[in-house]
């Protein structure tokens, strides 16, 4: 958490500055008082009316001085923290932009929102909060005791023992009731999600009937979320009455003793008043103090988080400049590459070795889980490989600098993503400087054109946050067209047109055909129809390559390969079963024959 | 807000139901509040003999000390009456609002049993649940607590007016005069921050979306080198907010300092007239402190107040929320009719569903499913087929026409004995936080450990499930398994129950399609002397269906086996081959 503290560099001066000025206000504070005791012992004892007028408008005087070095300190309080946070907010973001997909994948998108928006507004308010008021409270708790020994030793020791005593009980019961609040906070969140489950999970649970036992187990987390915090509201109800009493036994021993002082002639009668007057004001501190308290120790727990983002190192490292290639026709090659995601135990691709021609397409097929996107990912370096080496040009993808990969590579992935802004907006993603007649034709080619053609303002039409304006299948195209912008050397289109029907899908393909001698693409798919036609075809199964080649050779050669087609074409089954018995019936004769 | 008819009028209304519902409680509320009054008045009395004390304390010699510690002695039994009381009052309003807040969680869960899944489906998950917990909990703590405060706030009030006034009247006249001033700056200062406030939450706001959008599609920023652009456009908006924060941080904390100062004013006026007043006998010294500690306490309750009517009202609009989830009309009544021993004889009769009521969906449906028979219904999306599954499970109650099995209508039926006979598979699948063994025994609670190892062996889902760390006892929840494993335990479930009925709707969907052949293998033995409804967006996994039923805009238009079907030529025949178009190399 300390390591936040370079933000605040810039906010030196307004961070010490608002502390400062709260502490003159509260000097002033503490100076009424006095003043009233002086009121009572000159001016009233005395019968004197212009001392009592004059100390009338010096009251006013130190109203109107309290007001502006409070205003001042507001103003420092509101900058620092508002500034801070900006800093903040700019580092954090910036920071996760240098993160590579490990890192992604680790600390999860959804953090990194809540850390980015929430959790730095908590540290704000709290900085703010702490700026103001952390140093008021004791001060006027600590000041009035000191301006109690200036009045009488004697009355002032009751405060000695008053404050320590006060503070141990808000103390007491805080430090117990904190750590009750988060359990009841989980517990506050586990009926949450039997809500949500009973909402989500509304037609299994009808399905197979099972209102009653739902509702059950709802009713017993409930009753355990009531129960805890009927006891801990039990422990928080002691807080009001506890030191409301003790302050009130402290204020009548306080003008027992005041009466005995002032009947000895060591104190005067206003000045009682004066003590009366502090001890009144301690208890509202106090209390206001422990609430504070509990406002920094959230802050303290946020800014300890987002303290935890900015300590998360990125492991990808990039070269400055790509170092030159030597001279091949091969674009993409996998050298005995093996890949496992952090913290996983069995590797997710293992052994991988194949290389891949300018121009060619390649089609990756293989189950659910069996590696085929984490193959795709290598080849645009979102991951580096375990072991073994993955070459692009002929050089290994380590020495490029990101740019230079980042224009090669153009990816569609899985999920398609699209962002609000104009659908040129979108597209221009890529490639900043593409005309609209090099957007148009993308379009056309990813199958998109009419999609866009029928949008009211057409490339001009505004796309909604995450798309939602278009349905799947025309999100799919345009992120496909995104890609083509780009122009890049090696596309990759990952398992993304699976919303696509199959006719449009087969269009995509006969489109994307022509692009063949300049781009190298890659295609994943769980469709046989989707890849049979590729140049090349891996085979993946369970993380290692259980095939490569046309489609006719893996189906002469590779079971595996063999099993996902005809599941999908159980004619082909039928007619190759045919023919597979006549081959060795053949044979057969063959032999005879000899 | 999506009730926004709650206006003034209706208000009463919804308090009305409040007190109904909170009438159990009406007790404790009552003696909280007689508590809060009781305590409060206490509170204010103590001040007055603290200041009848001081009086005591003349000068030197001329302490009246048997007077003084009498008026001390009262303070601390008073003091202690005054801080039990608040304890007790403080234990009953637990109670209270937890309790209520239970209550209304526990009718609201119950009431979302029997709601119609045609309303359920039209609202949004999120709504609902903060209707049920953050609305619960505001309406508890607003309502509740705003009565007891409300009230002490107006004891208050009245108390400090009656001391005051007993004391002097001068005095008590000018701190009347004088505190609406500071209500006046506090005012001010809020109308003139709201505008701030509402820019700021904007650039905040837009912020927040850039921030979902960017670091939500990080990986896609990366693929495409936007890094540098997306920290650009970050800088510009949060520059933005920076500047409107500043402004309304600041203006807003000036509510402070400017009040207090108003305070400060009114203390010194009344310690001027004070002053002046005690030679001529209208006060005493001992009164002057106690008018001095009201002025400073005097402009509390208002603010308090004024605070407790936002929460108030806040706390009726959730109230609101709640009571129009509590009010929704629930499902038809259920029949009392019991299936036993089903065949599977299902029929449909004219059936007509809609859901929005001039936008016809199925129209005059019509069907025979004989005992034992496998139907498979395709056709494009949108074209009802889903529908048609939620009318077969009485999710939705048919518009007109008639749905039986085995000859009984089933409106007739009870909807526990007709979901019984189904077993049900959806694309949509759900999984309870909890083990892998709880969520397979669903449908089958008593089932032992071995049945449950077959189903999942069946279903092929056992070896992944043998593979997790702890086998069945797993915990897993939505987010830990992939949508195929989460497909293939969904239809573990049904596979332990063995339904007399099966319906798969996009059962495989999301498994691959070997694992899927697989199944297939296992729902075929499954569906045997079974009555199975299937659809499929795969053609290849409904071949062998005894009758397909191909559905377009709400209706049958083609009906026969694959190969009639194929043979015919028609929309079917155009749907399956369209998964087999080649592109020419």
């Amino acid at each position: 958490m300390r390591s936040l503290a370079v933000y605040l560099k810039n906010y030196k001066k307004e961070s010490i500055l608002a502390p400062f000025f709260k502490f003159l206000e509260v000097i002033f504070d503490l100076l009424v008082p006095v003043v009233i005791a002086r009121i009572i012992d000159i001016g009233i004892a005395g019968n004197n009316r212009s001392f009592i007028l004059r100390n009338f408008f010096l009251l006013i005087l130190m109203a109107a001085a309290g007001l502006t070095v409070s205003i001042t300190a507001q103003y420092f309080a509101a900058k620092a923290s508002v500034g801070f946070a900006a800093q903040l907010r700019q580092a954090v973001f910036d920071h996760v932009q240098s993160f590579s997909y490990t890192e992604l994948d680790q600390v999860g998108t959804p953090t990194l929102i809540t850390r980015l928006t929430n959790d730095i507004n908590q540290v704000q308010n709290g900085l703010n909060m702490g700026l103001r008021l952390l140093l008021r409270s004791p001060f006027i708790v600590l000041g009035s005791m000191v301006m109690a020994f200036t009045i009488n030793l004697r009355c002032a020791l009751i405060f000695v023992v008053a404050i320590p005593l006060l503070f141990l009980v808000v103390f007491v019961i805080m430090y117990l009731s904190i750590p009750l609040f988060r359990k009841v906070q989980s517990r506050l969140d586990r009926v949450t999600a039997l809500t949500r489950e009973n909402l989500t999970g509304v037609r299994v649970i009808r399905a197979f009937c099972r209102e009653k036992e739902s509702v059950e187990e709802f009713d017993a987390c409930n009753q355990e979320l009531t129960r805890l915090n009927e006891f801990v509201g039990k422990l928080s109800a002691l807080l009001n009455p506890v030191t409301y009493v003790l302050i009130n036994i402290a204020t009548v021993v306080l003008i027992g003793t005041a009466g005995i002082q002032v009947n000895l002639g060591s104190m005067q009668q206003g000045q009682a008043v004066a003590l009366y007057n502090y001890m009144a004001q301690m208890i509202v501190e106090l209390i206001k103090l422990a609430s504070l308290i509990i406002t920094l120790n959230k802050a303290a727990a946020c800014a300890g988080r987002v303290a935890d983002i900015l300590k998360v190192a990125p492991s990808m490292h990039y070269e400055e400049k790509t170092e030159a290639s030597p001279e091949t026709d091969c674009v993409v090659s996998f050298d005995h590459v093996t890949f496992s995601y952090p913290d996983t135990g069995a590797p997710s691709l293992s052994d991988i070795s194949f290389s891949v021609r300018q121009g060619q397409s390649v089609g990756i097929i293989g189950s659910t889980g069996s590696g085929k996107s984490t193959l795709v990912n290598l080849i645009a370096r979102f991951y580096d490989a375990t072991s073994g080496s993955v070459q692009i040009d002929g050089q290994d993808i380590r020495k490029f600098s990101r740019s230079d990969l980042r224009r090669k590579v153009g990816v569609v992935p899985q999920k398609a993503a699209l962002f609000r802004g104009t659908i040129r907006d979108n597209l221009k993603w890529g490639n900043e400087a593409a005309s609209d007649r090099e957007l148009w034709q993308a379009l056309s080619m990813a199958q998109a054109k009419e999609v866009v053609e029928q949008k009211a303002g057409q490339l001009d039409h505004m796309i909604e946050q995450n798309g939602k304006n278009l349905s799947g299948g025309q999100r799919q195209r345009l992120t496909i067209a995104r890609a083509l912008v780009k122009q890049p050397e090696i596309l990759i289109l990952d398992d993304s047109a699976s919303a696509l029907d199959f006719a449009t899908d087969a269009a995509l393909r006969k489109a994307l055909s022509t692009l063949k001698g300049r781009t190298t693409s890659f295609l994943v798919s769980q469709r046989a129809a989707s890849i049979r036609q590729c140049d090349l075809i891996l085979v993946l199964d369970d993380g290692c390559l259980a095939g490569k080649g046309t489609h006719q050779e893996l189906v002469d050669s590779c079971e595996t390969y063999r099993e996902i087609f005809f599941s999908q074409f159980p004619e082909e089954r039928i007619s190759y079963e045919r023919s597979n018995s006549r081959t060795p019936a053949s044979e057969k004769s063959k032999e005879v024959t000899l | 807000m999506k009730n926004s008819e709650t206006n003034t009028g209706s208000s009463m209304t919804v308090l009305k139901k409040v007190l109904r519902f909170i009438g159990r409680y009406r007790f404790l509320l009552i003696l909280s509040i007689l508590l809060a009054s009781a305590s409060v008045l206490l509170q204010l009395y103590v001040p007055v003999l603290f200041g009848h004390a001081i009086d005591e304390i003349i000068g030197t010699g001329q302490v009246n000390f048997p007077r003084m510690w009498g008026y001390l002695r009262q303070i601390l039994i008073l003091v202690l009456i005054s801080g039990c009381a608040s304890w007790i009052m403080n234990l009953i309003n637990n109670r209270m609002t937890f309790y209520t807040v239970r209550d209304i969680r526990a009718k609201a869960i119950r009431h979302i049993q029997h709601l119609p899944l045609s309303w359920l489906d039209t609202q949004s998950t999120g709504d609902i649940i903060s209707r049920v917990i953050a609305d619960a909990d505001i309406l508890s703590d607003g309502l509740l607590l705003g009565f007891t405060q409300l009230f002490s706030g107006i004891v208050t009030i009245i108390g400090t007016l009656v001391f005051m006034l007993s004391k002097n009247v001068l005095i008590t006249v000018l701190v009347i005069v004088l505190t609406p001033l500071s209500f006046f700056v506090a005012k001010f200062i809020s109308t003139h921050t709201f505008q701030m406030f509402q820019k700021q939450s904007d650039a905040r706001g837009r912020q927040t979306s850039l921030i979902e959008e960017m670091i939500g599609n990080q990986k896609i920023v990366q693929a495409f080198g936007y890094e540098n652009k997306a920290s650009q456009r970050f800088r510009q908006i949060n520059e933005e907010l920076q500047s409107t924060s500043l402004k309304a941080v600041f203006y807003s904390s000036l509510t402070n300092p400017c009040t207090r100062f108003v305070n400060n004013i009114i203390y010194a006026a009344v310690a001027l007239v004070g002053a002046f007043l005690i030679p001529g006998g209208g006060l005493t010294v001992g009164g002057l402190s106690v008018m001095l500690a009201y002025a400073n306490q005097y402009m509390k309750p208002f603010n308090d107040i004024s605070s407790v009517v936002t929460e108030l009202q806040n706390a009726l609009a959730c109230a609101s929320r709640i009571f129009a989830l509590l009010e929704e009309k629930p499902e038809s009544p259920d029949g009392t009719e019991l299936l036993t021993d089903v065949k599977g004889n299902v029929e449909l009769d004219q059936v007509s569903f809609r859901y929005v009521p001039d936008r016809p969906l199925i129209e005059n449906f019509c069907l025979q499913a004989a005992p034992g028979k496998r139907i498979a219904i395709v056709g494009p999306t949108g074209c009802g087929k889903t529908t048609f599954i939620n009318l077969l499970m009485r999710f939705y109650d048919v518009d007109s026409g008639t749905i039986s099995v085995d000859g009984k209508e089933i409106s007739s039926l009870s909807r526990h004995s007709l979901r019984k006979s189904y077993g049900m598979v959806l694309q949509d699948t759900w999984i309870k936080a909890g083990t892998v063994r709880e969520n397979i025994i669903i449908g089958k609670p008593d089932a032992s450990d071995d049945e449950v190892i077959q189903a999942a062996k069946l279903s092929h889902s056992w070896e992944f499930i043998r593979r997790l760390p702890e086998g069945l006892d797993t915990k897993i929840s939505e987010s830990s398994l992939s949508q195929g494993q989460k497909q293939l335990l969904c239809i573990t479930r049904v596979m332990l129950c063995l339904p007399p009925m099966l319906i798969l709707d996009e059962a495989t969907s999301s498994i691959d399609t070997r694992t899927e052949m697989l199944i297939q293998e296992a729902f075929d033995r499954l569906m045997q002397g079974r009555t199975s409804f299937i659809v499929a967006h795969r053609l290849s996994t409904i071949r062998n269906a005894d009758e397909i039923l191909v559905m377009k805009d709400g209706s049958i238009i083609e009906q026969g086996t694959h190969e009639q079907l194929m043979k015919k030529g028609g929309f079917y025949h155009t749907l399956y081959n369209s998964q087999f178009i080649q592109t020419s190399p």
